[in-house]
């Protein structure tokens, strides 16, 4: 984040950690490509370390393969792929995120794959800016909105539309630079 | 302390259904010349229970009904009336009737009285019909009774008016053994009002065979009172359910008759029931209005929250030994934990051989109770056969054809899941053969047949595989106007010449019917590739077999259960896959003079007399092989239904019973993969999907080569 940015922020900047009051929801977020992104914490399962999973057959190459999760096959999705980032190679930080995405027809359980958690932050519906609409090229469904926590942008997730239809939107790096120019 | 009783609902429906199954095929037994009073005793007990039930969940819509159909059951049970088959037909509408009016129940729906009530005044006029021929009897019209009772109800509130009401009370020959006095009732009736009683002596024996303990007597009385009609039904409680009682108003009424009987109508919708015999509603109408006030919007607000869960838990009753066992097993399984929990302890190298003789113990147990859970899960096939007899019964009559149907291996047991998705196959299948199969009687009769056409249902078990067999004894497929139609449709190219077998085939493709005309039964040319796709779904196989005028044979195939099967382990690349052992043929190590390759990029193995398109795992999976040379690679040969293809794979490993987990859940379908297990070490291994992996090589093949393999696609789609 550039210091452009933090000072177009200044104003708006919000004590947040402080404040936890009954209306806010707490969030999770962990760093990709030194970007913070975030997920409702209530959908997260469980925070697990990388370890190899068995390669589904002709699957998308963001879908990393199956784990055995206490007898549940759960499949593991690369989120730097998913969203067009350079791969990087999977250290002892490298986590998985265990989601519980819900879908149409009930809910699934999900992996992510991450650079490295990093936050859990109380989040009120106000503080939250919901992602401007970037015409028709670039899908924002699965971004729930945008919040600035201590003059850094953290995007929060809306997983059940990344992560819950089988169609998976078109997902790219490049909405998000677009949504960080367009602010 | 109020009981929640909602908590008993799902058993309720359970038993109800079951109860209705017993009804049903009871019924259908029913012979009428000769009626079997066992057979008449179990279709009355399930009848009852229903009621019993029914009414103390407060589903009087269904007690009302039920007790109608009982009525007349207990008619024929005593031997007082004949069974006709017109009741039989009767009594089978009124178990559909009764399984609509549950299911809605079950549902949390409005409960349709618009059938039952047509039923219930069917019942009555063959009751009424009776008491017509009966002398205790007054010449009053059926019809008028049923109008005065409706009525009846909806004067009471508020009427202080004096009303007459006539009391037929015929009780059963045990009202006296039971303790009920009919005196001290008259005693007490005479209390409400002026009391008019005439006993009747008609079935009054001889002295000489009299028994003092039986009752033979039936009364009529006119009572004349102010009080409502439930008191009068106070006194008839405690012999409400083994007697014959109607109560309905007379005398001066009938003269305001049209004016009120438009307010019957419309309260017809809301008061269920309100028939001459509705003594066997155990709440008095008055009573009744307000309670269907109170309860009604509880259960609406219960069914908009469940909307969206529906009623979808299931649950299957097991027998007690199957849990016994379980329960020893345990038990076992117990002692050889401990044992080996007692070497751990203090182990040392000598105790080595212990060790393994526990842990073998403990292989053995966790087998056997592996084993018995299983068999929870299992069902006789009878619960998918008992259908099929009421099916045939209402068809054969419907299309005017004389059907003997045949129930063969009934006791066969089967996975509850196959079970319930091979219902509907099946019943496809019979009415194919009932309607194209089995020929009218007078062309069964020109063929030189019996008038009757037989349907066999057969199921056993072949290896690890169910197998059940509809056989019928009709006309057969004809083959040459499936292969004018296929041709016609374009299914296959003119040119095409096509063996017996292929020809018959073909019924599975879809969209095809060779049915001249679209009947009620069958014929919309939308069943039979759904039947094979249904069936394949299970990883299971259906073949049909034909000869012209002697009739057809469908084979299906099904695994035993869907939750463990038998695999074999493989390697391909650095990957573990599994084979389900069922479909694997042989393993062999290629001697590659027999392999030859085909112009269009498909190879082939000859094995012995056959030719077998061989299928490169690696390719299909997109997974590095060890090696590139199909010399130092192993064939898998694998079968489904007629078609055999061999799998080129890096290395066999062990064989071991796999626990079958789906892919679907988390993710979705994977073409080839037909779900995924957990291997010993912890790791996830994917199931090969035999049938899917020839498709998939099938068009591979073809985008690769723009060529058309008709062996290996035509046969395994």
């Amino acid at each position: 984040m550039g210091a452009a940015e933090e000072r177009i922020y200044d104003g708006n900047d919000v004590e947040i950690t402080s404040k936890d009051n009954d209306q806010t929801d707490q969030y999770l977020t962990f760093i990709m490509a030194s970007e913070e992104y975030g997920v409702d914490i209530l959908s997260v399962q469980e925070i697990r370390g990388w370890e190899s999973v068995t390669p589904i057959p002709n699957s998308p190459p963001h879908v990393k393969g199956v784990i055995n999760l206490r007898g549940t096959i759960v499949p593991i999705v690369d989120l730097r792929q998913r969203f067009g980032l350079k791969n990087v190679e999977y250290g002892p930080l490298t986590v998985v995120i265990v989601l519980k995405v819900a879908t149409a027809k009930g809910s699934r359980i999900m992996g992510i794959v991450v650079d490295a958690v990093s936050d859990v932050y109380s989040l009120s519906e106000e503080e939250m800016k919901s992602a401007p609409d970037l015409g028709d090229h670039v899908n924002t469904l699965y971004i729930k909105g945008l919040v600035n926590v201590n003059n850094k942008m953290v995007i929060l997730l809306d997983i059940n539309e990344l992560l819950g239809s089988d169609s998976i939107p078109e997902v790219s790096i490049n909405a998000i630079k677009e949504l960080k120019e367009a602010r | 302390m109020s009981i929640d009783l909602s908590q008993f609902h799902q058993v309720f429906f359970e038993e109800s259904f079951e109860g209705l199954q017993v009804m049903e095929s009871s019924l259908l037994d029913l012979d009428c010349e000769n009626v079997d009073s066992e057979t008449i005793n179990s279709i009355f007990r399930a009848a009852h229970s229903i009621k019993g039930s029914s009414s103390t969940f407060g589903f009087t819509e269904v007690a009302e009904f039920t007790h109608v159909l009982e009525t007349l059951l207990d008619q024929v049970r005593e031997g007082s009336r004949q069974l006709l088959s017109d009741h039989v037909d009767l009594l089978l509408q009124s178990v559909d009737c009764l399984h609509s009016m549950l299911t809605a129940l079950q549902a949390k729906e409005e409960v349709d009285t618009e059938q039952s009530k047509v039923l219930i005044q069917a019942f009555n006029d063959i009751l009424e019909g009776r008491e017509s021929t009966s002398p205790t009897v007054a010449s009053a019209a059926g019809a008028a009774d049923v109008a005065t009772s409706q009525m009846a109800p909806t004067l009471e509130p508020g009427s202080a008016e004096e009303v007459t009401w006539n009391i037929k009370f015929v009780p059963d020959g045990n009202l006296l053994r039971t303790g009920n006095e009919p005196l001290r009732m008259f005693r007490e009736l005479a209390e409400l009002g002026e009391l008019d009683v005439k006993a009747n002596l008609a079935k009054l024996p001889d002295i000489a065979v009299l028994n003092p303990e039986e009752c033979y007597l039936s009364w009529e009385m006119y009572l004349t009172t102010v009080k409502p009609k439930s008191d009068i039904e106070e006194i008839f409680e405690w012999v409400v359910d083994e007697s014959d009682i109607t109560i309905s108003a007379t005398a001066g009424l009938f003269g305001d008759l049209p004016s009120q009987s438009s307010v019957v109508d419309t309260d017809a919708g809301a008061l269920p029931g309100g028939i001459p015999t509705e003594q066997a509603v155990e709440q008095s109408e008055s009573e009744k209005l307000p309670n269907k006030d109170i309860i009604a919007p509880p259960q609406k607000t219960a069914a908009q929250k469940d909307s969206g869960k529906g009623s979808e838990s299931t649950s299957i009753r097991v027998s007690i030994e199957k849990i016994d066992s379980l329960v020893n097993l345990v038990g076992e399984l117990v002692i050889t934990q401990s044992m080996l929990g007692q070497l751990g302890n203090e182990f040392d190298m000598d105790k080595l051989q212990k060790l393994q003789e526990g842990l073998a113990q403990l292989e053995h147990n966790t087998r056997e109770l592996q084993e018995s859970v299983m068999r929870i899960r299992m069902l006789p096939i009878s619960f998918t056969f008992s259908r099929f007899p009421r099916m045939v019964r209402d068809l054969s009559k419907q299309l005017g054809k004389k059907i003997d149907l045949k129930l063969l291996g009934e006791s066969t047991e089967l996975d509850k899941t196959v079970m319930e998705k091979i219902g509907d196959p099946l019943v496809h299948l019979v009415r194919n053969a009932l309607d194209h199969g089995l020929e009218l009687p007078e062309e069964r009769r020109a063929a030189g047949k019996s008038e009757t056409g037989t349907i066999t249902l057969n199921a056993f078990h072949q290896g690890g595989n169910i197998i059940i067999e509809i056989i019928d004894d009709g006309k057969g497929l004809n083959s040459e106007r499936i292969l004018e139609k296929a041709r016609a449709n374009g299914v296959i190219s003119e040119s095409e010449i096509l063996s017996d077998e292929q020809i018959q085939e073909l019924i599975f493709q879809p969209g095809f019917s060779t049915a001249e005309k679209v009947t009620d039964v069958s014929g919309r040319g939308v069943g039979m590739d759904v039947v094979r796709r249904n069936i394949l779904e299970l990883n299971g196989s259906i073949e049909v077999r034909s000869a012209a005028g002697k009739g057809s044979t469908f084979t299906i195939r099904l695994p035993l259960t869907l939750a463990i099967l038998d695999g074999q382990l493989i390697n391909v690349g650095n990957q573990t896959y599994i084979i389900p052992l069922v479909s694997i043929v042989e393993s062999l190590q290629p001697n590659m003079e027999l392999v030859n390759h085909v112009a269009g990029g498909c190879d082939v193995f000859r094995l012995r007399d056959e030719y077998i398109p061989i299928i490169k795992l690696c390719e299909v999976f997109g997974v590095d092989p060890i090696s590139d040379n199909l010399s130092e690679s192993l064939l898998v040969v694998v079968e489904v239904g007629n078609s055999k293809v061999a799998l080129v794979v890096d290395d066999l490993l062990g064989q071991q019973q796999v626990v079958i987990k789906s892919m679907e859940s988390n993710y979705k379908k994977v073409d080839g993969i037909s779900g995924a297990t957990i291997l010993g070490d912890g790791t996830v291994s994917l199931i090969l999907d035999i049938t899917d992996l020839i498709h998939m090589a099938g068009v591979r093949q073809q985008s690769k080569n723009g060529l058309k393999l008709v062996s290996s696609k035509t046969r395994a789609a």
